[in-house]
């Protein structure tokens, strides 16, 4: 059973930090299939459509028949682990960095060997495991073998959170406190036991609506935070930047309408101020501290969050504006993921449907709750995925747009949401 | 009726020559294969302009092939292979030569094998050896063919009951041997507790059952045993040979290699059985393969290797000579030459050139190969039987 991750002790600050160096992260053009599913969350192989063998590892046709149609499909992962051995010894400096470090050779039920690193709690061969994939820091698909019964302190291994990005103490900064999906992503993160949780507050004078509750939290610290004045967002990197190991921006201007029904772009500007330039400014002010602390020590940083929003994939004509503010903050969230990705940083986007808030009142059910969002992105940074689209509404969306594009844009003109 | 495949009469193997190992080397793997050439004419009194085949096996040569090769040694074969193979490229190359031989291709073959090994040459050579590799097994603790082979080790041990002391044997016996190599990287004697107290690179592999990555050369001429008694070489004849590629991959995990499916017909070829066998020159980039070698090759059943070593010295003067040079595991491992280390050291052995460590009276030899694991195991195997010409 793994046991408990200790609250680490105070840095020494005259003493190394460790810098990052990611595990080998070249992947032939064919293998990178299996970091697309991983990325969402999913462990896919190969599987041949003339005759059903399953593939590993990834190739460009079948070992069995030597058909090229191979489908990437989602595996249950089953399996019995054959071998396994702790090294003690690596050509690689982040492994050297982190000896002993344990694998195994797996046996799908579905046919291939798999070399996995291996969860602590498995034990020696022959055992049945269950195999998953994981983005490791090189942000490139690996696969694990995790044990057949799951345990209370799974996620505190020390391998898996070298993938993951758990909050469990680590200090965040969610961006905004004042709205509802704010203080949900406070909560879940004290609860899943974050060290300290700063929250931004635009206008500190004003009292808000569930502000005083979050604030009473032991480990929540108040902080002034505008992201559309660069120097209010520099004076706090300056204060708290060395510090944090999670940034959350959910930050957001979101007002109805497209071009026609309004004059002016006066609404337009203050959505691009808030919801692009403003995830600019937060960049450029706390992405080089961040990127300076992702080894230093099991909870350095790990994670940038953007919450951005399902209309980033295809324009909301009701909501269109705020749909372009968003797919320019979805394109700016790429370039920072291959920027942050040579330190180790995961960045992680989350494009939810609409949330039950006050600007999608005129909206049908479903709508996604706060606190399903907020237990969504904590889950996402627990089992370390880089896309997530939280709720039914996204689920469907991503599903449409990925079937064809053109076709969901027909039906978003048309009014169908 | 299939086409009988044709034996190898009247092809000789001789004029084995070794670049001495050095741990690290500035110099590229040409400078080590122009060095081999050059030992070759030297001992063999021919030209260089006839040598009119080429063989090459290197990883350390790209992006050149073997048609570099012929210009940077300003060489004009008219038959030129390159067998980028590993631990089966002597086995390969010599299979080739002898058909080109035979077939009147080529009068007299060089076959080479060199690898430099720069300081930090190792990690890259692991991290891009293949696309499985690359996409499959270097990312999981870049732990290169040691995490493999302890998996295939320690599911060997579970599966068969052998004990880290069985490896050990083969371990300590290929010292023993390599004391009486000049050549051999390792010059101090190994007991069977220095190699069980050795520190642990990838359990259960410990220290000693690993290579050393080395640079160096070996090559030896192949020609018709007409054309080498006429040279007056002192020769080797080809009795037998076999190869086989990616065998049993429906195994989960390696417990046996391709031997087992043509060794039949190898013992066939030459006429003889296991039983006449003088001394093996197994591949040895860790002990137990050397054990399924053993296995595999009709030394013993599946599964009765631990007990095989148990019974058997396998010293040049033991009742079982294995890996007479001392093997890679003390002579080093020259990159590709580790392919061609068995190869050159049979030649020596069955034309008195062995020295000290001569084995008694040998007169029928047999070396492995086993190379290139792209993944989970290793891809090439093959086996040639060598005899005194009669």
């Amino acid at each position: 059973m793994t046991m408990p991750l200790m609250r680490p002790p105070r840095k020494n600050p005259v003493l190394r930090t460790r810098q990052m160096s990611l595990p080998p992260g070249a992947r032939g053009r064919v293998a990178l299939g299996m970091t697309a599913a991983a990325a969402e969350g999913r462990f896919e192989l190969q599987v041949c459509q003339a005759c059903q063998a399953t593939q590993y590892p990834p190739r460009e046709a079948c070992h069995r028949c030597l058909s090229p149609r191979l489908k990437w499909t989602a595996q249950t992962g089953e399996g019995r682990l054959l071998s396994s051995t702790t090294l003690h010894h690596s050509n690689d400096p982040f492994f050297r960095e982190r000896l002993p470090w344990r694998l195994g050779l797996v046996q799908l039920d579905c046919g291939p060997s798999l070399m996995v690193h291996l969860h602590g709690d498995v034990g020696n061969a022959p055992e049945r495991v269950r195999v998953g994939a994981r983005l490791d820091r090189a942000g490139q698909a690996v696969l694990i073998g995790f044990p057949n019964e799951e345990s209370v302190n799974m996620a505190d291994d020390k391998m898996l959170r070298e993938m993951t990005s758990d909050p469990k103490f680590r200090k965040v900064l969610v961006t905004d406190g004042k709205t509802a999906v704010g203080q949900a992503l406070v909560q879940a993160l004290v609860k899943a036991g974050a060290d300290i949780v700063w929250v931004g507050h635009a206008e500190p004078w004003k009292k808000l609506p569930g502000w005083d509750e979050i604030s009473k939290l032991p480990q929540v610290t108040p902080v002034p935070l505008d992201l559309t004045n660069g120097k209010s967002v520099d004076e706090l990197a300056g204060e708290i930047g060395g510090k944090v190991d999670i940034v959350l921006n959910n930050a957001e201007v979101h007002r109805s309408y497209g071009i026609g029904a309004r004059r002016g772009t006066d609404v337009a500007k203050a959505e691009m101020d808030i919801n692009y330039f403003g995830a600019l400014r937060l960049a450029q002010a706390f992405g080089g501290a961040l990127k300076s602390r992702a080894a230093d020590g099991e909870t350095g940083a790990t994670a940038w969050v953007n919450v951005l929003s399902i209309y980033a994939l295809s324009n909301f004509p009701p909501h269109g504006t705020y749909s372009a503010s968003k797919a320019a903050a979805y394109s700016l969230a790429q370039c920072l993921r291959a920027e942050m990705r040579p330190s180790g940083i995961r960045v992680v986007n989350v494009f939810p449907g609409p949330i039950d808030d006050e600007w999608n009142q005129s909206m049908p059910p479903p709508k996604l709750a706060p606190a399903a969002l907020a237990s969504a992105i904590v889950k996402a940074l627990k089992d370390g995925v880089e896309d997530v689209y939280p709720g039914d509404v996204a689920q469907e969306w991503l599903e449409r747009w990925k079937d064809n594009p053109k076709v969901l844009e027909r039906e978003l003109a048309a009014g169908g949401s | 009726m299939t086409n009988r495949r044709r034996g190898y009469e009247g092809v000789a193997v001789a004029v084995p020559v070794t670049v001495p190992y050095v741990r690290h080397s500035t110099h590229s793997a040409h400078w080590f294969i122009g060095h081999a050439i050059e030992a070759l004419v030297k001992a063999s009194g021919l030209a260089k302009e006839q040598i009119d085949g080429l063989t090459v096996s290197s990883f350390s040569l790209a992006p050149d092939t073997a048609v570099g090769v012929t210009q940077h040694l300003g060489m004009s074969p008219r038959w030129l292979d390159h067998i980028p193979t590993g631990g089966a490229s002597g086995v390969m190359a010599l299979r080739r030569a002898a058909r080109a031989v035979q077939a009147g291709d080529a009068e007299v073959v060089a076959c080479v094998a060199a690898d430099t090994n720069h300081v930090d040459s190792f990690r890259q050579t692991l991290g891009s050896f293949s696309n499985f590799a690359r996409d499959a097994s270097y990312p999981y603790g870049a732990g290169g063919p040691n995490s493999i082979f302890a998996f295939i080790t320690a599911n060997y041990m579970r599966e068969y009951g052998a004990t880290r002391e069985d490896f050990g044997r083969i371990a300590v016996d290929q010292r023993t041997n390599a004391l009486k190599n000049p050549n051999a990287m390792f010059k101090k004697p190994l007991s069977l507790d220095e190699y069980i107290a050795a520190r642990p690179i990838a359990d259960p592999i410990h220290l000693f059952d690993c290579v050393m990555p080395c640079a160096g050369a070996d090559a030896f001429l192949v020609m018709s045993e007409a054309r080498a008694r006429d040279l007056g070489l002192p020769h080797a004849v080809v009795r037998g040979a076999i190869e086989r590629h990616n065998a049993f991959s429906d195994d989960p995990v390696m417990v046996r290699g391709g031997w087992l499916v043509d060794r039949d017909e190898l013992y066939a070829q030459a006429a003889a059985r296991a039983d006449d066998i003088d001394f093996v020159q197994t591949y040895d980039d860790y002990p137990v393969i050397v054990m399924m070698q053993f296995e595999d090759l009709g030394f013993c059943a599946k599964g009765e290797g631990p007990a095989f070593v148990r019974a058997h010295q396998m010293t040049y003067d033991g009742s079982f000579p294995n890996n007479t040079s001392g093997g890679q595991l003390s002579a080093g491992q020259a990159g590709a030459a580790g392919g061609f280390l068995g190869m050159t050291e049979a030649i020596r052995q069955l034309t008195g050139a062995a020295g000290d460590r001569a084995v008694p009276d040998a007169k029928l030899g047999l070396v492995a190969g086993f190379g290139m694991v792209t993944y989970d195991r290793c891809l090439c195997t093959g086996a040639v039987i060598l005899g005194r010409p009669a």
